[in-house]
């Protein structure tokens, strides 16, 4: 058993205190909405999942090609981590999602463009994880997490950018200000910091889990060859 | 071979394309003489068609008011799992038999085997449309040959089976095959649906062009993204 690296114990104190801090910006530093009340606070861990997911797979989906190119499999072992670290942001993403729904939309779920986009992202990377799981043949399993997570891409785009081009009821507050979302609202100064701090705190969640991921699966492929090595004494 | 064609020039290329041709057609005749000779990939996906949309018609009730909006919702559902069936099963024969291996060791190039197998699927997936549209159209006494509708279900098709070629590839390969094609297809082919489906709707309820325009334009787009995908990853899919 390897010893936990040092600048990855660094990453992670300075993970926790930046999370802290968030969490401070987030429930005194940032006022209270005035139309929306506290529920509004979801909004700012809410869309750091999203940014997360969307990081998350645009990793993978840029180092499926780097290791198509040059078959060395660290870059698939990121690509996974990446993948699996993405799925469960996103999720949360979702989950918080639905949460303010409920008071501001009065529904949990609605069939709206962008709700339907992220779920079949969501779905997307479920479904690569388990391609990876029902094959046995290391190389094998890269090459085809590779490819499927190009191909999965395809949708992180159009997620992004399904509330700018279509009619949806999920407000738009970054960028355009455009009011026609249910449930917009302008920032004001506190409020984007401590938007942008959420931000900036899960982008170090986000590689100080990957960072661990990386190194566990590192660490399993190891005990494989060791299994491997004892079975053919 | 190459040095060759590069001397002759001209000739020599227009040989090459027709080298190239030549095999797809061989592995869309193969899949052909197979399929006649078995005859156990057609009937199968036609009959589960049929028991679909035998079942669509208990759990919701296709009076006449119903079939006005469900009709393509039914279709395409119909089509989405009869191909899933043909797809699993084409690819599933070549990979059982040691098919896949003669076939790559062809010396031609891999981008022909994806394309053959790409028109194979389509043709099968077209003959079970052929049988099933004048079919529904007899049971619900509808009139479905619209041809602006038969462009509809071509590009629909289309997008499915050249994702679908290229993801079934994979899942033939995983120990868990039979659910997993399913699992990795639909998602990704959700877009192709929608717009079809979409698309099919406001055909058969005669609206104008400009109505669904927008849906034909986003399936035309699908089509040649997925396809632009598939040939690039089909390469590293069946390397061994």
């Amino acid at each position: 058993m390897e010893p936990v690296p040092r600048n990855l114990k660094i990453l992670t104190g300075i993970t926790s205190a930046l999370f802290v801090i968030a969490l401070y910006m987030v429930f005194f530093h940032a006022p209270r909405e005035a139309v929306m009340g506290d529920v509004q606070r979801v909004f700012y861990f809410h869309v750091a999942a999203g940014w997360v997911g969307f990081l998350a797979f645009l990793v993978t989906f840029s180092l499926g090609i780097v290791y198509l190119i040059t078959r060395d499999r660290k870059w698939d072992r990121i690509a996974v981590a990446s993948v699996e670290v993405g799925v469960v942001f996103t999720f949360i993403n979702i989950a918080s999602g639905s949460i303010w729904a409920r008071p501001i939309w009065n529904t949990w779920w609605t069939w709206d463009p962008r709700l339907v986009t992220a779920t079949v992202m969501l779905l997307l990377y479920v479904a690569y994880l388990m391609l990876r799981q029902g094959i046995d043949d290391p190389d094998r399993r890269a090459r085809f997490g590779s490819v499927y997570g190009i191909v999965a891409f395809v949708s992180v785009p159009i997620t992004f950018l399904s509330i700018r081009i279509w009619r949806t009821i999920h407000p738009v507050v970054i960028g355009s200000g455009d009011p026609s979302g249910e449930g917009a609202f302008d920032m004001t100064q506190p409020m984007l910091q401590a938007f942008m701090f959420s931000l900036l705190t899960f982008t170090f969640i986000y590689m100080t889990l990957l960072w661990y991921r990386v190194r566990l699966g590192r660490l399993s492929e190891k005990v494989e060859e060791r299994k491997m090595e004892m079975m053919s004494i | 071979m190459a040095e060759n064609t590069r001397a002759v020039g001209g000739v020599g290329r227009k040989s090459a394309a027709a080298g190239y041709l030549r095999a797809v057609g061989a592995v869309v005749w193969k899949d052909i003489a197979a399929e006649l000779r078995s005859r156990e990939l057609l009937g199968s996906m036609l009959v589960f068609a049929l028991l679909v949309i035998l079942i669509f018609n208990f759990a919701l009730e296709l009076d006449l008011r119903a079939r006005q909006t469900v009709t393509s919702g039914v279709l395409w559902v119909t089509f989405a799992f009869a191909g899933t069936l043909g797809l699993n099963r084409s690819m599933a024969i070549e990979k059982d038999r040691g098919c896949l291996d003669g076939l790559l060791l062809a010396p031609v190039d891999r981008s022909a085997l994806y394309f053959g197998k790409v028109l194979s699927n389509l043709i099968f997936m077209i003959v079970v449309e052929a049988i099933i549209l004048p079919l529904y159209g007899l049971l619900y006494n509808v009139n479905l040959f619209i041809p602006s509708l038969l462009v509809v279900i071509l590009l629909g098709s289309i997008g499915y089976v050249v994702v679908g070629t290229l993801l079934s590839a994979m899942a033939v390969q995983a120990r868990t095959r039979d659910i997993l094609l399913p699992i990795l297809l639909f998602p990704v082919v959700l877009p192709v649906l929608i717009a079809a489906v979409r698309a099919t709707t406001g055909i058969l309820q005669g609206l104008p062009l400009e109505d669904y325009q927008a849906w034909l334009n986003l399936l035309i787009a699908y089509d040649i993204i997925f396809l632009g995908v598939a040939i690039i990853s089909f390469d590293y899919v069946v390397e061994e």
